[in-house]
């Protein structure tokens, strides 16, 4: 058992380009984009006009929030704590994990089930369980496959989405026995087998465990209620079962009341799954005695959050509810996958997000801002109206400010100055007209990457100003 | 009505026909045509790949060879978006620069709009007999929202067979600088948009955009695939006379 890491994964340009060439991937990929985003064009569609005023909802009541974090959180601490919870506040990862480890351990117990969260994701928690001797368990099916394949997530509500049936059947096959009940003999690739030898690889964990680890989509500050929306059940088994319920959620996942709640229970389905309803909603206020784990812990994650809520432009990306639609429609992501983007969020909110919490001065997410055509389809879908494009365009801003490529800079330099002046852009296109027969196929550095898999094309004799001012003198 | 054209650094550069076609257009629909000299480049390469000072300078430029005109068409529907919704963001909040740069906006145009919307025209009287393909580009798609207006004025030209584009509104995979940044996926891209046209059979593919149609037009002729490429201003300028010399 070990636990894979984005660790040392190169930048986007290079990882994309492996990707981009495992035809297979991509065929996995194309296919399960493809469905989701028909299942939700035909829900959102069926709403008419309705759905941009809910999206504008959904937007006002995030930006709202935000803007008044701090008075949310205290409030939702305060509930959280009258209704026989404990809150704990982390700066970052490495003091979220420390406080889940300790927790973990004032129980005694050496294991932990766990519910699907990007939080944890993000702090790279079952590591840092490990490297404690305390094993964690996914029970969302897909974060199963891809903890016991030891892969990595590539999508945010579809961790496995990169893999196909029968590579889910071998994983199962080869490692199920390694964490607990093993795969029955003769498992086939039928998605029903394969979602039935998880069950019962899971439902003794379910049975056994005393703690339990989730993070949440939305927290109620009003009440201090935490909602998690899943689709399989088995994080309502995590939420319910266990004695100790440790959930990490990040500071941005505040709504004041439930009735803003409502607002996010139509968009998300609607967005992640293409559902009108979402499967199973479980939600949690502090300790019910006699019901449920009656020792609650919230672990507040900062983990660079309120870095991002100091950009005026950046801020808008903490409004994401995570529903994946931008991926699923991103036309980058359909051919990258998630992997290429070296974080746990991928795709068009990857792109923004996982820069700005990190900070950008690795070579990754320097890279990842231009990661995107800039096509905007991940701004039309998205339900909270996060402006991708132009975050991106912000964080470029940031890259070029700080140390650009030399080559780059000195061409955007050229180019100014030579559209600084319609007299110097007239003499580059004279001569430009005089070499015109001479460019060849190939072209060498930058310009190369144009011509390997594009021809150029061909130059005109003269530019439109040349042929304009001629027919004026003419006249 | 007195025209402007910003005919676009690209266009300027390498499409000279493209801006040919919009002149004989325009004019053949009876209006005036200037094209003020000290025009360059929007600024939108600067913009989009993070140099926002010069694009401001750029804008700048573009505000002062632009600012009386009544309208001024652009034959590029990215380069319209930067004015129209880039620019006032150039400007500091609240300055005079910024304040002339929405005030001009608006009377910015893509050719496709300014014909539908401000001369409320889709039969421009074009001939054109070849089998087309429209492809939307992102920027005119969704940041002008130019909607059925390109549709609108093929379907009006005399001759032309206008077929379905599977896939038309996923983006082509140009995006500027992306083209090289990331050429792997922009290349795929590239493939699979120039693949869905030519299953449709069409003979060529249009679109509001000489830059995008660079990208595809460049991954059509590496394939030998036959399949021209032309800026939607040509095929509106063409008529049963100039289509003769062609
Ligand atoms: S950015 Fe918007 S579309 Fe993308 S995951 Fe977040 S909420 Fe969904």
């Amino acid at each position: 058992m070990s636990s894979a890491t984005f660790l040392g994964m190169p930048p986007f340009p290079e990882a994309a380009r492996s990707a981009v060439a495992d035809s297979r991937a991509r065929h996995n990929l194309h296919k399960a984009t493809h469905t989701i985003r028909g299942k939700r064009d035909t829900v959102i569609d069926e709403l008419g006009d309705d759905w941009q005023h809910l999206r504008a909802e959904g937007e006002a009541v995030k930006t709202h929030t935000l803007r008044h974090l701090d008075h949310y959180l205290e409030k939702l601490e305060e509930s959280v704590q009258h209704a026989g919870g404990t809150v704990h506040w982390a700066a970052d990862a490495t003091e979220a994990n420390a406080i889940v480890t300790r927790l973990v351990e004032r129980t005694g117990e050496s294991e932990v089930v766990k519910v699907k969260s990007m939080a944890t994701q993000e702090i790279e928690l079952n590591n840092a369980l490990e490297a404690a001797g305390i094993t964690a368990y996914e029970t969302d099916l897909a974060e199963l496959i891809v903890q016991l394949g030891e892969d990595l997530p590539s999508h945010i509500l579809v961790p496995a989405i990169h893999l196909g049936r029968a590579q889910i059947r071998e994983i199962f096959l080869d490692k199920m026995a390694e964490w607990g009940v093993p795969a029955p003999e003769g498992l086939t690739d039928d998605p029903r087998a394969l979602a039935e030898a998880a069950r019962v690889h899971l439902r003794e964990l379910f049975l056994r465990a005393k703690v339990a680890v989730s993070g949440a989509n939305f927290a109620v500050a009003d009440t201090g209620t935490l909602v998690v929306l899943e689709s399989e059940g088995n994080g309502r088994m995590c939420l319910t079962m266990p004695e100790t319920l440790i959930s990490v959620v990040g500071i941005e996942k505040i709504v004041p009341t439930w009735s803003d709640l409502e607002v996010f229970m139509q968009l998300l389905p609607r967005s992640s799954t293409g559902e009108r309803m979402n499967p199973y909603t479980s939600s949690w206020t502090g300790v019910t005695p006699g019901d449920g784990p009656q020792d609650f812990h919230l672990v507040l994650l900062d983990n660079g959050r309120t870095d991002v809520l100091a950009d005026t432009v950046g801020r808008q990306a903490l409004r994401c509810i995570r529903c994946s639609a931008c991926l699923n429609i991103c036309p980058v992501y359909e051919r990258t996958g998630g992997h290429a983007y070296g974080s746990v969020y991928p795709g068009p909110i990857g792109a923004i997000l996982g820069p700005q919490l990190r900070g950008m001065s690795s070579e990754v997410d320097r890279a990842l801002p231009y990661a995107s055509t800039l096509c905007g389809a991940c701004y039309d879908v998205c339900p909270v109206a996060i402006d991708i494009p132009e975050v991106l365009v912000h964080l470029r801003e940031q890259v070029t400010s700080t140390d650009a490529p030399l080559g780059e800079k000195a061409m955007m330099a050229g180019a100014e100055a030579v559209f600084g002046s319609s007299m110097a852009l007239d003499a580059v296109q004279r001569a430009a007209g005089v070499v015109r027969g001479a460019v060849p196929e190939h072209l060498p550095g930058l310009a190369g990457k144009w011509t390997d898999t594009r021809d150029v094309p061909d130059i005109p004799k003269g530019s439109f100003r040349s042929w304009w001012h001629e027919r004026e003198e003419g006249r | 009505m007195r025209i402007a054209l910003f005919i676009t650094c690209v266009n300027d550069t390498l499409f000279p026909d493209t801006g040919r076609a919009v002149v004989r257009l325009l004019e053949r629909l009876g209006h005036e045509v200037v094209f003020p000299s000290g025009q360059t480049c929007c600024g939108q390469m600067h913009y989009n790949t993070g140099y926002r000072r010069p694009a401001a300078r750029l804008a700048v430029r573009f505000v002062q060879t632009f600012d009386g005109a009544d309208a001024v068409v652009v034959p590029s529907a990215s380069c319209a978006a930067m004015v129209r919704k880039h620019y006032p963001k150039l400007g500091r909040t609240g300055s005079r620069l910024s304040r002339r740069m929405a005030d001009l906006g608006p009377r910015v145009y893509d050719l496709t709009e300014f014909l539908v919307d401000v001369l409320q025209v889709t039969d421009v009287g074009a001939y054109y007999p070849r089998k087309v393909v429209y492809h939307p580009t992102c920027h005119g798609l969704r940041f002008l929202g130019l909607g059925d207006r390109p549709y609108r004025l093929l379907r009006a030209v005399r001759g032309l067979e206008l077929l379905e584009l599977p896939g038309a509104t996923e983006c082509c995979g140009f995006g500027g600088t992306f083209a090289v940044k990331n050429d792997d996926v922009s290349a795929a891209m590239g493939f699979d948009k120039a693949r869905h046209a030519v299953e449709t059979g069409a003979e060529v593919l249009c679109a509001v955009d000489n830059s995008c149609l660079m990208h595809i037009g460049g991954t059509l002729s590496r394939q030998r695939s036959g399949m021209r490429i032309a800026h939607i201003a040509e095929i509106l300028a063409s008529t049963e006379k100039e289509y003769a010399t062609l």
